[in-house]
């Protein structure tokens, strides 16, 4: 063992034999150092937050055909510092009636609710917070924290907007959690375990996106959804409610709902790649290093950020109702018929060789997905003809 | 005192305190969020007691979901809940009288409960509380029937829930 | 040791680091306060009437109904832990948990009570 294979372990050695060296109480100077440690990683994550700023910033110019900042710096590169340091020397305002105390928990309360959701994240085999065996359930736990960060600010505010778009937010959290549970319950179908790099670990033959990629769209939907963003931003829409819930929150207190959804996004994109791509797992370079397996895995949690930002700038906001109804109607029942269609299917193909699960599990999947579309395309043919009466013959020869 | 009980004191401590806020607190927000610190209290004590699938089911269910619903229903009422009448009426006395002999009979049941003083078997490493949960909860000869009950228990909740609010139309 | 108090220092780092950036926020901004400055935000327009908007009925009954599939969840992840390991019939008593949920939401369904009125 060395640094280069457990660079954790051996730096935590290293700084317990001085510490104890000192006259230290093991214990104790163990916790310390693991305080240490989670004092680095929420460092370097928030140093990765203000560039996630100008990746955020630089991605949707060209999405929308500009060029985006270019001034501040090469590339724009510093202009997120520009950002923060403006931030930092806004006022902060506290709107008349507010409830002081709730009103300025609530942004803590939304950060922290997404850092810790790192303690369970393995960025490499041996780099993790802790190897929790109710991880999955853990990354739930967290977003009821934010959840109730988004209420605690809207009704603290004092502000008809912020309530209305806290409240909004929070019926579509809860709404969009019971397809997100049930699309969790499949990687722990696989792997036979609650804990996230025993679920990394489980996809070594097979990334969990080819056996399940119903389940890996239905996800990343629940998870866009959980983040309020495009077409799911109707909490925010800023043509009718401002800011949604906010609206009335300044300065540093603005910067931490703002940081603290950015870094949500890549989160939960990284997420999303242990969950159904392999996490750190590439064609076996993780085993190479632990460094090499921190950049694939941040690789992934990126292009998982990516493509919920590809989402976001790409579709347009849908009305609250047809936002329930999508997922009550359909994502709910879909996700619980895939659910048991992917344990049935799992305890049918039990004992074939891999190509024959691979092979049903994706066609199983596809056939499900395709099955639910059709009734939907039937469904909203019949509601359209209702709306617009059946379509004329004469048309339809174009 | 053990580094261990020091924070179980502490987490004990401050779940109480919060349970006192949430009977004696005026704004119906504020005692929704104290029960939340409660709650969240409660699971850090399993969390503490190494029951950690329990402790994230708490914060799963309890703050995620029905502190959420009671904020929703508190949002429902039309009355301003900044201020409110008197916290108690005038049999506030019976209900004292029952809580105190509630805790009364509570303490005297555990007394004579011979394990009271008994030290916990250390938990076997490897232990994996989950896949024993999974295990009991489908082995024929244990908990199904309850497992498939519970089921239905949700369904009739559910049911309920929709029936009341329908009639309110 | 229990790992939880790893979770713990999570959560300790992940509140002061938050708490840091807002008091730098409030050492370096300005203050000064005025009623209008800190009057509630409507697009400009004077607030008119109380803050708090009744809401409507719909937001518990999702709220209840989100809460019975939330608990349903929770019960399907030991056995989804299990399954591998278990033969058919474990399958069999998870299709069966679930079907009498989905009843349920059906039920919920024709009611009207999932339509947003």
């Amino acid at each position: 063992m060395n640094f280069w294979t457990d660079p954790l372990k051996v730096a935590a050695e290293w700084l317990e034999g001085i510490l104890t060296g000192w006259g230290m109480d093991a214990i104790f100077a163990h916790v310390l150092v693991v305080f240490l440690g989670v004092l680095l990683l929420i460092t370097i994550l928030m140093v990765l937050d203000i560039f996630l700023v100008w990746i955020e910033r630089k991605v949707v110019s060209r999405f929308q055909d500009r060029i985006g900042p270019n001034r501040v710096g090469p590339y724009g590169l510093i202009q997120p510092f520009a950002d923060i340091i403006k931030l930092i020397i806004k006022e902060d305002t506290t709107p008349d009636g507010a409830d002081k105390v709730v009103y300025n928990l609530a942004p803590i309360l939304s950060m922290m609710s997404v850092l810790i959701v790192w303690a369970v994240v393995p960025i490499a085999p041996v780099i993790l917070g802790t190897d929790l065996n109710v991880g999955v359930l853990f990354l739930i736990a967290a977003g009821a924290i934010g959840t109730l960060s988004i209420i605690m600010a809207g009704w603290s505010s004092n502000n008809k907007f912020a309530l209305i778009g806290g409240f909004r937010q929070v019926a579509m959290m809860v709404a969009f959690e019971i397809p997100m549970l049930t699309m969790l319950l499949i990687p722990t179908i696989f792997a036979g375990s609650m804990n996230m790099n025993a679920i990394i670990q489980a996809q070594g033959s097979i990334w969990y996106f080819f056996l399940s990629p119903l389940g890996t769209l239905i996800f990343l939907i629940a998870v866009i959804a959980e983040l309020g963003r495009a077409p799911f931003d109707l909490a925010e829409g800023e043509s009718e409610l401002v800011a949604g819930y906010n609206t009335e929150y300044s300065g540093m207190k603005f910067g931490m709902f703002y940081a603290g959804e950015l870094l949500h996004a890549m989160t939960f994109g990284g997420i999303w790649g242990i969950l159904f791509f392999g996490g750190y797992r590439f064609f076996g370079l993780e085993q190479v290093s632990p460094f090499l397996a921190v950049l694939i895995f941040l690789a992934k949690a990126l292009i998982g950020y990516w493509v919920i930002m590809w989402v976001k700038y790409t579709m347009m906001r849908i009305r609250i109702d047809q936002m329930l109804a999508f997922n009550w109607m359909f994502l709910t029942p879909l996700s619980f018929v895939l659910l048991m269609v992917t344990a049935l299917a799992n305890a049918l193909l039990a004992g074939t060789s891999i190509w024959v699960y691979g092979i049903g599990m994706f066609a199983s999947n596809i056939i499900l997905g395709w099955v639910a579309l059709e009734i939907v395309r039937s469904y909203s043919r019949k509601e359209r003809e209702k709306l617009e009466g059946p379509r004329k013959v004469a048309e339809a020869h174009h | 005192m053990t580094p261990e009980k020091i924070i179980f004191l502490i987490v004990a401590g401050a779940t109480l305190a919060s349970g006192l806020m949430v009977v004696t607190t005026r704004n119906l927000i504020h005692a929704a969020l104290w029960l939340v610190a409660t709650l969240f209290g409660v699971a850090a004590v399993f969390a503490i007691l190494n029951a950690g699938f329990i402790a994230v089911v708490q914060i799963v269910v309890y703050v995620g979901a029905i502190a959420i619903l009671f904020i929703f229903a508190v949002m429902l009422t039309r009355k301003d809940m900044r201020d409110s009448g008197p916290q108690h009426n005038k049999n506030w006395w019976a209900g004292a009288l029952l809580a105190v002999m509630t805790f009364g009979g509570l303490v005297f049941l555990v007394q004579s409960w011979a394990s009271l003083s008994k030290a916990a078997a250390d938990i076997p490493s490897g232990f994996d509380a989950v896949s024993q949960l999974g295990n009991q909860l489908t082995s024929p000869n244990a908990y199904v029937l309850p497992f498939e009950v519970a089921s239905v228990l949700l369904l009739a909740a559910m049911v309920g829930a929709v029936y009341v609010a329908f009639n309110r139309k | 040791m229990n790992e939880w108090i790893y979770v713990a220092l999570f959560m300790i780092v992940g509140a002061i680091i938050p708490i840091g950036a807002i008091v730098a926020g409030f050492i370096f901004g300005p203050k000064k306060p005025n009623p209008i400055k800190q009057s509630t935000y409507e697009c400009g327009i004077e607030p008119v009437g109380d803050v708090w908007v009744q809401f409507k009925a719909q937001y518990y009954i999702f709220a209840l109904v989100f809460l019975v599939f939330d608990v349903e969840a929770v019960f399907l992840f030991p056995w989804a832990v299990k399954l591998g390991q278990l033969g058919l019939y474990a399958v069999v008593e998870g299709i069966v948990f679930i079907s009498i949920l989905i009843v349920g939401l059906v039920y919920t369904w024709r009611k009207g009570m999932l339509e947003w009125s």
